[in-house]
């Protein structure tokens, strides 16, 4: 029997234990079936406020987290950077205090700072969830990624992943890195050497590679993982050109046909078609870019339910 | 002698054969109601009303030689205690494949007792389309004065009438060691 998710706050992936994921994700699955519905909604919720506070852009996500609530039947206000007082010279803690004072039962919080969700989750009476924050988790994709690779590999215990790009600033890849480790995934990362940390393996304790290629992190793999290249993060220049770019580093089907003959290949979007994926990978029946998306409005009712005081699923 | 749970057994009010001859009979009475197996749709309530409905299933086949549809329903999402202390309920799965636009839907579970299990299935069930009607059968009806809502049973295997202080546990061989229908009393403090 597994022991279900109690915690409040979702700020992240790496304090989970991996019952507690699976149960999270457990719950999901059981909430797959409502947005199949002719009528997608239950009213679970009914009552319950829901705040998408986003301090970064961000359309998929976001609507995402706004359809899982509306789902279940609560109220989503959403509140992005280019309203919010924060603008004016309010504080990050006193917008909280002030969102908080309004009682909302959870707020979900985006912000390209890491730690803020966690400095809420200090101030704040409504249980938190994170929806990115910085370079360091994004847990509800994550979770809809081993969502994904559940569905079609059964099992995430013992598969081979490649993380494949901009590992330094990805949240995605972090997340997914602890929740692919804790459940007995062994990863591979690759990417431009400016890119990858050289002492990433710090993360977790076993079961992380960093590869000096792409090919070496594909090679025998069974998932694939593109991440975006975060091209408003390039001022920098960690490498030179995007051509260059997607030259060493981008997904082909020459470089995607050096994977498992059963390999699947993820990205978390937007996808720049071209340069980390090529479209005839991205249109592939080896992409689940869409189950991807699908997937994640389930694993967000899932994680708003467990937040708002429901218990995981064991079964 | 209290169990695990600190209930005293009372009594066993059926046992297997008891319980097969009710839902024997509870299946004859579906079909002499509804005149047959046709655009009959059964639908068990999570989690003991699943098993009960299985077997009326297989015994309204072999009444009528047509096997009605069968479905799942889990109520949980539907609840109208969610927000009290301590109610942490796991989220299963409703499983109603089949659309149940103008089918009798035979709603099936273990115990009626204050009704609002039956509510909250019914309001799923609406959510889903609109049957042409809906019955319910259940195998315990513990009695009207528990009800706190209008709802009653239109096929009943026994009515017990019970206390408040008393709890009626359905054993099921998918779930239990045994098949049988128990009374237990919560011992006063």
């Amino acid at each position: 029997m597994n022991k279900p998710f109690r915690r409040r706050d979702l700020l992240g992936i790496r304090h989970l234990s991996a019952e507690e994921i699976v149960g999270i994700l457990n719950t999901a699955e059981n909430f797959r079936e409502i947005n199949s519905r002719e009528i997608k909604k239950v009213p679970t919720l009914r009552g319950k406020t829901v705040i998408n506070l986003f301090f970064e852009n961000s359309t998929r996500t976001r609507t995402s987290f706004e359809l899982a609530a509306k789902r279940l039947s609560a109220d989503a206000v959403n509140i992005s950077i280019s309203s919010s007082a924060i603008a004016k010279g309010e504080t990050l803690v006193d917008t909280a205090l002030n969102l908080d004072a309004m009682q909302p039962d959870c707020i979900v919080v985006r912000h390209s700072s890491a730690g803020v969700p966690h400095q809420l989750a200090k101030v704040s009476k409504a249980a938190i969830v994170n929806a990115g924050d910085g370079a360091n988790e994004h847990p509800t994709q994550a979770l809809l990624d081993a969502m994904t690779i559940r569905e079609r590999k059964g099992n995430i215990d013992g598969l081979e992943v490649a993380i494949v790009g901009d590992i330094l600033h990805s949240r995605v890849a972090r997340s997914n890195i602890h929740l692919l480790t804790k459940l007995g995934a062994k990863v591979r990362v690759a990417g431009p050497k400016t890119l990858v940390p050289n002492d990433f393996q710090y993360l977790v304790e076993k079961d992380l590679r960093v590869c000096p290629n792409i090919e070496e992190a594909i090679s025998g793999a069974d998932v694939v993982m593109i991440l975006r290249i975060q091209r408003e993060r390039q001022d920098s220049a960690y490498f030179p050109t995007l051509r260059e770019y997607a030259i060493h580093y981008g997904l082909t089907q020459e470089r995607l046909n050096l994977a498992k003959s059963d390999a699947i290949v993820l990205h978390p979007g937007p996808m720049n078609r071209g340069i980390e994926i090529s479209s005839d990978v991205a249109d592939s029946s080896r992409s689940l870019i869409l189950d991807q998306v699908k997937y994640g409005v389930a694993v967000r009712m899932a994680v708003l339910y467990l937040a708002t005081g429901g218990a995981a699923s064991n079964g | 002698m209290a169990d695990k749970y600190g209930l005293v057994e009372k009594s066993r009010i059926m046992d297997n054969a008891r319980m097969k001859r009710a839902l024997s009979r509870l299946a004859s009475e579906i079909v002499e109601d509804n005149q047959g197996a046709k655009d009959l749709y059964i639908v068990g309530i999570r989690r003991r009303g699943v098993p009960i409905a299985e077997r009326l299933v297989e015994k309204i086949e072999a009444l009528e030689g047509e096997r009605p549809v069968f479905g799942i329903i889990d109520i949980t999402l539907y609840r109208d205690d969610l927000s009290t202390v301590g109610a942490n309920p796991i989220v299963n799965r409703t499983e109603l494949d089949t659309d149940i636009e103008d089918k009798n839907i035979i709603l099936v579970d273990d115990v009626l007792y204050t009704g609002r299990t039956i509510r909250a299935a019914l309001d799923q069930l609406m959510d889903f389309g609109r049957p042409r009607k809906v019955q319910l059968a259940v195998l315990i009806d513990r009695g009207k004065e528990h009800r706190e809502l209008p709802i009653q049973a239109d096929f009943i295997g026994r009515t017990v009438p019970t206390k408040k202080s008393e709890i009626i546990k359905v054993m099921l061989k998918e779930y239990d060691d045994e098949e049988a229908v128990w009374i237990y009393e919560k011992p006063s403090e």
